[in-house]
């Protein structure tokens, strides 16, 4: 382990902008396209049944 | 007789392989899961500090990892949009299509870590080399795929335009990979070599290497999940998908 404190840990050795905002960045769009693709398959379920409801009940 | 033929082409039916999807998603997403964890450790807490760059070199833990995903997910697009062309399964066009949006982002990826990495250590974010200007290509062969499935209304039409977009562009992916030996680059060569031993630290290699598997499981995790809605949008019409959805 090379960290003697959270707060250097933090730091980064001076590179914590572009550490974080490179982890960062990659765990926003992992996020993100979890919670997008949850999303549109909600909405695909959903059209689906409306879709089946109207033909059984015209 | 054998009675323990699989039969393999079962597969390739869009009812069967929307069920076995269902079925292997949560595995691949666990393997993800605890790999990135173990990955991360490593990378945070393993491997020690770079004699030249620092903390900063940190950033490989995902840059590397983005970047060969994004070039072996254009491959294997490209092969699944290709067997589609050759044996017109309707499956194959929709694996493909399931895979392009991840690959459009892990190539993003691979340029915005890249850049973060670039602006301390090279005192640039973006410089025309041939491996990031290649790379740039791939992010934009990926972009064209998308766009140009969106623009056809038909898609197994679509399907058929898009194979050969993706067939055509994987001519890209070795020059992206050749570049740093074919040119003189400011990029560093390649990270891992099978014929060289290796220039890292072996904690630092590892932490890579697990990185690099854990992408591959979530890439898999997504495209089995996206497949699944692309399967039930495709084949609405029919009986079995009326039943899977009630």
């Amino acid at each position: 382990m090379q960290w003697n404190s959270v707060s250097e840990f933090f730091a980064m050795g001076g590179y914590a902008f572009y550490v974080w905002g490179s982890f960062g960045l990659t765990a926003a769009i992992v996020a993100g396209e979890v919670l997008l693709l949850r999303a549109h398959r909600k909405t695909v379920l959903r059209n689906l049944r409306a879709e089946l409801l109207s033909e059984s009940n015209p | 007789m054998n009675t323990r033929v699989i039969h393999w082409f079962k597969f390739a039916s869009p009812q069967n392989f929307y069920n076995l999807a269902g079925r292997m998603w949560p595995w691949f997403a666990t393997l993800a899961t605890l790999l990135a964890g173990v990955g991360l450790w490593i990378s945070f807490f393993v491997a020690p500090t770079d004699a030249q760059q620092g903390e900063g070199y940190r950033i490989i833990f995902v840059h590397v990892p983005a970047s060969q995903m994004s070039m072996f997910i254009y491959i294997v697009m490209a092969a699944w949009a290709g067997f589609g062309l050759a044996f017109n399964t309707r499956l194959s066009g929709m694996m493909a299509s399931a895979l392009a949006p991840t690959g459009a982002l892990f190539a993003f990826l691979s340029l915005a870590t890249g850049a973060l990495w670039g602006k301390p250590m090279w005192g640039a974010w973006w410089v025309w080399d041939a491996r990031l200007t290649s790379e740039l290509i791939l992010l934009f062969l990926y972009l064209g795929f998308l766009a140009l499935q969106a623009s056809i209304d038909d898609p197994r039409r679509a399907d058929k335009a898009c194979a050969v977009l993706a067939l055509v562009g994987v001519v890209n992916v070795p020059i992206i990979y050749f570049s740093v030996k074919w040119w003189n680059t400011l990029h560093q060569g390649a990270s891992v070599s099978l014929t060289r031993s290796p220039t890292m630290a072996s904690t630092m290699l590892w932490g890579m290497l697990i990185m690099v598997v854990a992408c591959w499981m979530y890439a898999i995790t997504i495209a089995l999940l996206r497949v699944r809605t692309i399967i039930l949008e495709r084949e609405r019409h029919t009986e079995w998908v009326k039943h899977a959805v009630e």
